[in-house]
């Protein structure tokens, strides 16, 4: 007896989930609003159930992101009841840390790397579940579900503990954490496919509209508010787009798209030949760049 | 990702349930170091036209140290996502890729090679149905290939693609393939694979992989895709029974209990009857909740909360299971363990148990015997290595629900985890209870041990005194123990040296021996404890896990450490017993502090400073701590 596919994939992530909150004191999620993170809290709400998740959902937000996530967001902690978090590193807002500005490689580090290690630190979590997939990136491909990090919070890939079975070893020592990733096994065709079949809400950022966008590096930078610098040559359009992925607004891009809803964006992936990282600045700005991140603490 | 399609399908939701339906194949590539496992998957994924094309144009970016093959791209750059790995030209940790066709989908762990990252190949085979196993041809089998081929077999996979790698550097030659083939069905044959195709192939140009190569007209065969594609797996077994380790009780208000947990095999309906495997109370099933409404019934590998009809006592680490069909339960059983840590497996050490859901201190009673991986051979060994696989007797400080491992992967297998570290030092597969188990209970006596302690007049304790040899453990141990015989307490002391005199007369000073040692010293002193004395333990005890070990064995509050803190340089100085002297001459083998490791206290109950201060005093401190400790209990 083998169950389909998302049927199987769902189980594997509720086993996890419950995993956590079996064997940690305090346990967080990370959020990132993105369609990973809606498949993640949808779940949390089905492995809890009548429950509610018994844990809180904690956005780093880098003052960045698109508005329409942060809309969504708070949307939906009000729809659904879960306990937000919200955290921001008012060191770097305060020495006017940004993208434009610094470049994204210092902005992700000080705006969500060092703001992530804070919240962890403030609040003391023991283990942050994470919708990283394997898929995504090879560096990720190598992840474990239960992946510790040292006191430092840094992903040491020669040192990953082995995991068999579905046997987890979750036991940590003084000052280490673990990540948990329970969309491991996913594929973005999957994260589709299941938020077809159970209407999840997603950001409307993922449907294609007409939104203004700027060509620069290659890629299609929306112009999300007054504080993205308008280079002389460019030009604002008027396109036709919509996102595989989301993150800071000047640090990811656009696609040319007329996928208006969910049937829509699977049909197009059908046939789509690039990854989703390819829209992720932060993920090519040097060679093993995921990993590097992942090294210093990033998810 | 998904395969390509040149036109979207016009009905998607067909298209979508098709592709939900297809059956999974999760397989591993492993065998030796550049036998071209990772450039095997990275043609098999390319030639399919499953990668993504920024992923394919990535390759050039990365390589600065020889990802180029003489101008083709270095397939294996695509799985080797690890900066260390491309550095090296190898495989270091399991990478998992997930690809589907028009009839299945798969999961693919790409395993590595050295022997050193055992560990993570087993990680990858712990889930897999299917091995694909490479061999160079120019190489023929070698050890890794008998390794990883054993490894397999021991984690439950049945079947095995052998694919015969590089069959362009020996010119396509038929010969070659034949004799690696037969040779190496011949070596499996005791591995008991339900089937093993070989496959000759090149990695490197594709030949064989997703189709028929020219080069090899001689090979009837399937391609590699074809095969993974087709092959049959086991067929459902007949029903197998109801087993659902309880993983979380969900009592979100008063008027609900729920057990959530995932059915590890067999499957459950509202009114069947349940067993709780632990204590074998009986209740039925009363609903099965889910968060899309109850159900009927539920299968393997669902993840549900199921609602018994009865008030029943059962948590984390228990089992819900048929009535008909029980598993064991018991604290004694022999299991394969493969050894992970650089730190041996020693018998008599302490190790946490983890199965899916539940944790227990266990010990390694016996190692019985350890396999040699290259002929199968039962060797004798005192401690198992890196890398090694023994067959040993284990026993938990309380029972464990089980099946034996052949029968169900998912409730026969547990790690061991190291106390101290917190690492997975071991990954263990049960064979079958020990009939001991059954057969000896513990005898419960009317006259306990509150009654002997209360008719002395005193709490029971055991003062465990670690330091240095020559530290003053036992001059302050003595001097404390007449300070307690003066006023009255029962009190017994035991000395490492006089219980090596007796008891422990065939131990010697290795580290298996002194974890020995000290087990039967801690079962010694808690029996002491039960008879209500004040034990005085004066031992070296170097090592953290073990001290560790004998304060579980104790009441909460009943054992404290006492840290007898002496510099070495002071103890040689002292040598009381002449034993520096000869040890740093390089006489003895094994001695704390001078050829063997102590593990001083982390948070001892006592800190003493010998050096501040004489022994009658830190006596008087541990008689004032007692007395303290005491009145707050």
């Amino acid at each position: 007896m083998s169950l389909a596919n998302l049927r199987r994939l769902e189980a594997e992530a509720i086993h996890v989930l419950r995993e956590v909150v079996a064997t940690f004191s305090n346990p967080v999620v990370l959020y990132s609003i993105g369609k990973d993170s809606s498949v993640l809290l949808h779940l949390a709400m089905k492995a809890f159930f009548p429950a509610k998740p018994p844990f809180p959902f904690l956005h780093v937000d880098t003052t960045w992101k698109f508005r329409e996530m942060i809309a969504f967001r708070d949307r939906m902690a009000r729809e659904l009841g879960f306990n937000l978090l919200v955290h921001t590193n008012q060191d770097g807002v305060d020495q006017g840390i940004g993208p434009f500005t610094h470049g994204s490689n210092l902005h992700t580090h000080v705006m969500k790397t060092m703001a992530l290690r804070q919240a962890l630190e403030t609040y003391g979590f023991d283990a942050a579940l994470a919708g990283a997939r394997r898929d995504e990136e090879k560096s990720r491909a190598k992840e474990r579900m239960f992946s510790i990090r040292n006191a430092q919070h840094g992903w040491d890939p020669k040192r990953q503990r082995p995991e068999m079975w579905k046997t987890y070893n979750t036991r940590v020592g003084a000052g280490e954490t673990m990540r948990v990733f329970p969309l491991s096994n996913w594929t973005e065709f999957d994260i589709w496919q299941y938020i077809l079949q159970e209407n999840i809400p997603i950001v409307p950022l993922y449907f294609a509209a007409r939104r203004p966008v700027v060509r620069r590096d290659g890629m299609l930078i929306m112009v999300d508010d007054e504080r993205m610098p308008i280079e002389p040559g460019e030009e604002v359009m008027d396109r036709m787009v919509r996102f595989r992925t989301l993150g800071c607004y000047p640090l990811t891009g656009a696609i040319d798209s007329e996928a208006a809803t969910v049937p829509d964006i699977l049909r197009e992936m059908l046939t789509v030949r690039t990854s989703e990282r390819l829209s992720r600045l932060i993920d090519t700005d040097e060679a093993g760049a995921m990993e590097k991140k992942k090294r210093e603490g990033y998810f | 990702m998904s395969y390509l399609q040149s036109v979207p399908p016009h009905d998607l939701a067909a298209h979508l349930a098709d592709h939900d339906g297809k059956s999974v194949l999760r397989f591993i590539t492993c065998g030796s170091v550049d036998d071209g496992k990772s450039t095997l998957i990275g043609r098999l994924l390319v030639d399919a036209k499953l990668v993504f094309e920024d992923q394919l144009t990535n390759l050039g970016r990365v390589g600065s140290s020889g990802a180029v093959n003489g101008g083709e791209i270095d397939l294996a750059l695509l799985l080797d996502g690890l900066e260390a790995e491309r550095e090296q030209g190898i495989t270091i940790d399991v990478a998992y890729r997930y690809f589907a066709t028009s009839k299945r989908k798969f999961i693919v762990a790409d395993t590595p090679g050295h022997e050193e990252y055992t560990r993570n190949m087993v990680t990858g085979a712990s889930t897999a149905d299917l091995a694909v196993i490479l061999i160079d041809s120019r190489q023929g089998i070698l050890q890794q290939t008998r390794r990883h081929s054993y490894i397999a077999s021991l984690l439950g996979i049945r079947h095995v693609v052998l694919a015969v790698n590089k069959i362009d550097l020996v010119e396509f030659r038929q010969s070659v393939f034949d004799e690696i083939a037969r040779d190496y069905k011949a070596f499996a044959k005791k591995l008991g694979f339900a089937s093993i195709q070989p496959i000759p192939i090149a990695a490197r140009f594709g030949d064989n992989v997703i189709s028929a190569s020219p080069n090899t007209p001689w090979y009837k065969g399937p391609a590699l895709l074809e095969y993974l594609e087709t092959v049959q797996l086991d067929p459902p077994a007949t029903e197998r029974p109801f087993r659902f380790p309880v993983q979380l009780v969900m009592r979100p208000n008063a008027n609900f209990r729920g057990y959530a947990g995932q059915i590890a095999s067999g499957s459950v309906s509202v009114g069947d009857p349940v067993v709780i495997a632990k204590s074998g109370q009986r209740s039925s099933v009363k609903a099965i909740v889910t968060f899309d409404g109850n159900l009927t019934t539920a299968a393997e590998g669902e993840a549900v909360t199921l609602v018994l009809a009865d008030e029943v006592d059962a948590s984390r680490g228990n089992m819900l299971v048929a009535p008909a069909a029980r598993p064991f339960v018991a604290d004694q059983f022999q299991a394969h363990v493969i050894w992970f840590d650089a730190n041996p497996m020693l018998p008599g050490r302490s190790y946490i148990l983890r199965t899916e859901t539940d944790s227990v201190s266990a010990t390694v009673t016996a190692l019985k015997h350890q396999v040699n991986i290259n002929s199968f051979a039962r060797e004798a060994a005192k401690s198992l290595q890196m890398n090694e696989v023994g067959v040993c007797n284990i026993s938990t400080q309380a029972p464990i629900v089980f099946d034996a491992y052949k029968e169900s992967r998912a409730t026969g297998n547990f790690v061991f985890v190291d106390r101290v570290t917190n690492a997975t030092v071991g990954a263990g597969m049960i064979d079958f209870p020990l009939r001991r188990a059954d057969n000896v209970h513990w005898q419960a006596t009317d006259v306990n041990k509150g009654a002997r302690s209360a008719m002395k007049s005193q709490r029971p304790a055991v003062l465990w005194f670690t330091g240095l040899s020559g530290s003053g453990k036992s001059t302050i141990a003595n001097a404390l123990d007449r300070l307690l015989h003066a006023r009255g307490k029962h009190t017994y002391m035991l000395d490492g040296d006089n219980v090596r005199h007796g008891l422990n007369r065939d131990l010697g000073f290795t580290e298996a021996d002194r974890v020995e040692n000290i087990r039967r010293v801690a079962e010694v002193a808690k029996l002491m404890a039960d008879a209500g004395l004040i034990v005085l333990v004066s031992f070296i005890s170097p090592f953290r896990g073990e001290r560790r070990m004998a304060r579980e064995l104790m009441e909460e509050g009943e054992f404290i450490e006492i840290f007898v803190d002496t510099p070495l340089e002071e103890c040689a100085r002292r040598d009381p017993k002449g034993l520096y002297e000869k040890a740093l001459a390089g006489k003895i083998a094994n001695f704390t502090g001078v050829s063997s490791p102590y593990e001083a206290p982390e948070s001892p109950e006592l800190h003493l400073k010998t050096v501040e201060e004489d022994p009658v005093a830190l006596a008087l401190k541990i008689e004032a701590f007692l007395d303290r400790h005491r009145e707050e209990k």
